[in-house]
């Protein structure tokens, strides 16, 4: 997994409360048994005119000028809820999205983000709502950046007119070491929890004593007998 | 030690070891796939040249894209599905993972099987790339869904990497009224705190009425946790957990079954354990509900018009939004409002009990003409125990397609739909924007609003039909 620590992009505003992985993909364009092909299928019954079809609808925000090249997405509260479906991680992040700033994430949602390279930044409603109120004006002039390293967002902001000075607004947020670290080295969870494997082999010994009846027979393609 | 909730027992027996920052490595007792997203983990699993740790406590069913009509074999209505289902059989079966297979007699919904053959247990860590896997959470467990790469590491390590979650206990005081069901209860709870109302906590059902439900009612109050953005739901287990789990075919026999039902008897949480939220509902608020909108927290009773915007909660927009997807008019009576499907099923409410109490609102009645109405049973084991008394036949009598269990049209995979605007009364968990179909409008309520619904070609008030039976019956 490639490491993401720093981004400075486009971003586009979202803001509808509770989108779910439906809409982020829906299940027609989920077609093969594959973690690819998928940024076509994004967003798809918003994105496109009609149900099936691929003749973009100009209102929606992704396919205007001002937002090509997004990377990050603004959202609403409660963003990704529904389905478990990873599709909706792997088409945002094949879309090219890497960060998306919400209220607040569904949990399976969040954490298929992290094992995909892609950050869940949780900031409060108000600062949501002031980085898309700074982003539309110019959208192009205008990127955030996603500071994984230092934990804030950031945008730059013209001084009072005639200053000349910039200034900078500045949103922290808190991010679990453990989803910071991954974010950040691109750890591959499964090589590092195969570190802990003798652990895991003197749980299960004992977890064997313990509680027999969770560890059916090693053929049990049966039942217990 | 401290006081302990259930949460936290189940915690503690699980943990491995700890890792950063409030994240323990946590033991995972069994591992659920489906086609739909659990080929993609086996398929990377393999990719990655990684094998699973003990296939013996991972399983397998087709349920999601497979065909539900008579007769059905691997093809499917949606365009590809069954590359889906040969691809899962082949990495299944190359991994030594049970497959509950198209033509098995115990394949059924994931959520439907996994408790109807003893393998959720209480006490026990199950997981699934399935959002709804929260439902085994009824029986004591703690089961969440996940996505394919956590799915993954869930079966090459036989752990998962888990943050801590916060917990919430939802107490519901005093006990449902008659012709209200678990289903009405859970869309009380996302109606009044909203569908982000649980935040990712764990969330446990407790108090009264909710002990009073049986087995299969709890499971259609833990389904819908994860419509209330909660990690899972979970009730601590009891009597009616072990007279529901005993002699079931992956359960624990004999002398083994004794000493399991010793060891979950000290998994209910002590009583001075402490939450992180609370919250109280008293079960005589909770009537008869449906939904409006297209987010299972625009649900009001049977009895109420669609309500104005900033009445709901909803963002205006959003709201708006809504009305003009499925058609309405704040003010619009719901209970009068013309149906054009009806749809019983889903790992919500396709259980026995489910179909028994539909079946009764049906008896001796048909369907409204111009009602297409669908009941598919959660699990073949389902299907057959509603045959062998006679269920089928109230529901065949009624004007309902009898199908072969699966999901069906829960969602759209790319099959089958009722079609763009058609208006359907439906058992099952979600009614987003195209979730049965494109364009379909989605009313969510229970298996007896459903049924009486669709007797009367409208949304209809089940309490009003099973008076007037019950009325005929004496008269
Ligand atoms: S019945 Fe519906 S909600 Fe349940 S597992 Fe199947 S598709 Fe998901």
């Amino acid at each position: 997994m490639e490491p993401l620590r720093e981004l400075t992009a486009v971003a586009a505003p979202l803001l509808r409360d509770n989108v779910d992985t439906d809409a982020i993909i829906p299940s027609r364009e989920m077609k093969t048994v594959s973690k690819t092909g998928l940024a076509d299928g994004l967003f798809a019954g918003w994105r496109y005119l009609a149900i099936g079809g691929r003749e973009p609808d100009p209102a929606f925000v992704l396919n205007q000028s001002a937002y090509a090249g997004a990377r990050i997405l603004l959202g609403g509260v409660n963003f990704g809820c529904g389905s478990s479906r990873e599709h909706a991680v792997w088409a945002l992040h094949e879309y090219g999205i890497r960060a998306v700033i919400a209220p607040s994430f569904a949990p399976i949602f969040a954490a298929n983000c992290i094992r995909n390279g892609l950050a869940p930044v949780r900031l409060p409603g108000e600062a949501v709502a002031a980085l898309a109120a700074h982003v539309v004006v110019a959208p192009q002039s205008r990127p955030l950046t996603v500071d994984v390293v230092h934990s804030e967002v950031r945008a730059a902001v013209a001084g009072a007119a005639g200053s000349g000075a910039a200034d900078t607004l500045r949103y922290p947020f808190v991010l679990d070491a453990e989803s910071r670290d991954m974010l950040l080295e691109g750890l591959d969870a499964i090589d590092l929890t195969l570190k802990h494997r003798a652990d895991i082999d003197a749980f299960l010994a004992a977890d064997r004593a313990a509680r027999p009846w969770i560890h059916l027979g090693r053929t049990s393609q049966e039942p217990n007998p | 030690m401290a006081p302990r909730t259930l949460f936290d027992k189940i915690w503690d027996q699980h943990r491995v070891r700890e890792l950063a920052d409030g994240v323990a490595l946590l033991a995972i007792d069994r591992v659920f796939l489906h086609e739909r997203t659990g080929s993609v983990a086996l398929k990377g699993l393999a990719a990655a040249g990684r094998a699973v740790l003990d296939p013996a406590r991972v399983f397998c069913t087709m349920d999601h894209i497979v065909d539900t009509f008579p007769g059905r074999g691997d093809a499917t209505r949606m365009a590809g599905g069954e590359s889906f289902i040969l691809e899962t059989r082949a990495a299944a079966r190359a991994a030594g993972i049970r497959v509950f297979d198209v033509r098995d007699p115990q394949q059924g919904i994931v959520h439907v099987i996994s408790p109807e053959l003893g393998l959720a247990l209480p006490g026990a860590t199950i997981v699934c790339p399935d959002s709804h896997t929260c439902t085994q959470g009824a029986l004591g467990a703690l089961a969440w869904g996940i996505g394919s790469t956590e799915a993954e590491h869930a079966l090459a390590t036989g752990t998962l990497r888990v943050k801590r979650p916060r917990q919430l206990r939802i107490i519901v005081d005093g006990r449902l009224a008659a012709g209200v069901t678990a289903k009405d209860l859970a869309l009380f709870v996302l109606a009044r705190h909203g569908v982000a109302g649980g935040d990712g906590c764990v969330v446990e059902y407790a108090g009264a009425a909710v002990r009073a439900l049986d087995m299969e009612a709890r499971m259609t109050l833990c389904n819908m946790a994860t419509e209330f953005s909660a990690m899972t739901g979970l009730i601590a287990p009891d009597e009616v957990t072990y007279d529901y789990l005993r002699g079931r075919p992956y359960a624990p026999q004999g002398t083994g079954w004794d000493a399991a039902v010793a060891s979950w008897r000290g998994l209910a949480g002590d009583a001075d354990a402490v939450f992180d939220r609370e919250i109280r509902i008293d079960a005589a608020e909770v009537t008869p509900m449906v939904t409006w909108g297209t987010s299972p927290q625009h649900a009001v009773g049977v009895d109420a018009a669609v309500p104005a915007v900033g009445a709901s909660g909803a963002a205006p927009e959003a709201h708006a939004r809504a009305l003009r997807y499925m058609g309405l008019e704040a003010g619009q009576p719901l209970a009068s409002l013309p149906v054009t499907a009806a749809f019983i099923g889903s790992c919500t409410n396709s259980r026995l009990s489910d179909l028994r109490r539909a079946a009764a609102i049906l008896r001796g009645h048909r369907v409204a003409p111009g009602v297409r109405a669908i009941c598919v049973p959660g699990s073949m084991t389902v299907k057959r125990a509603a045959e062998a008394e006679g269920l089928d036949k109230v529901f065949t009598d009624a004007g309902f397609e009898w199908r072969e269990s699966g999901c069906s049209m829960c969602f759209f995979a790319g099959g089958e739909s009722f079609g763009p605007r058609e208006r359907v009364v439906s058992s099952t968990n979600r009614n987003f924007e195209s979730r049965q179909g494109p364009e379909t409008r989605t009313h969510i309520a229970s298996p007896e609003t459903v049924a009486a619904s669709a007797l009367a070609g409208h949304i209809a008030d089940p309490r009003r039909i099973v008076r007037s039976a019950v009325q005929a019956g004496e008269g």
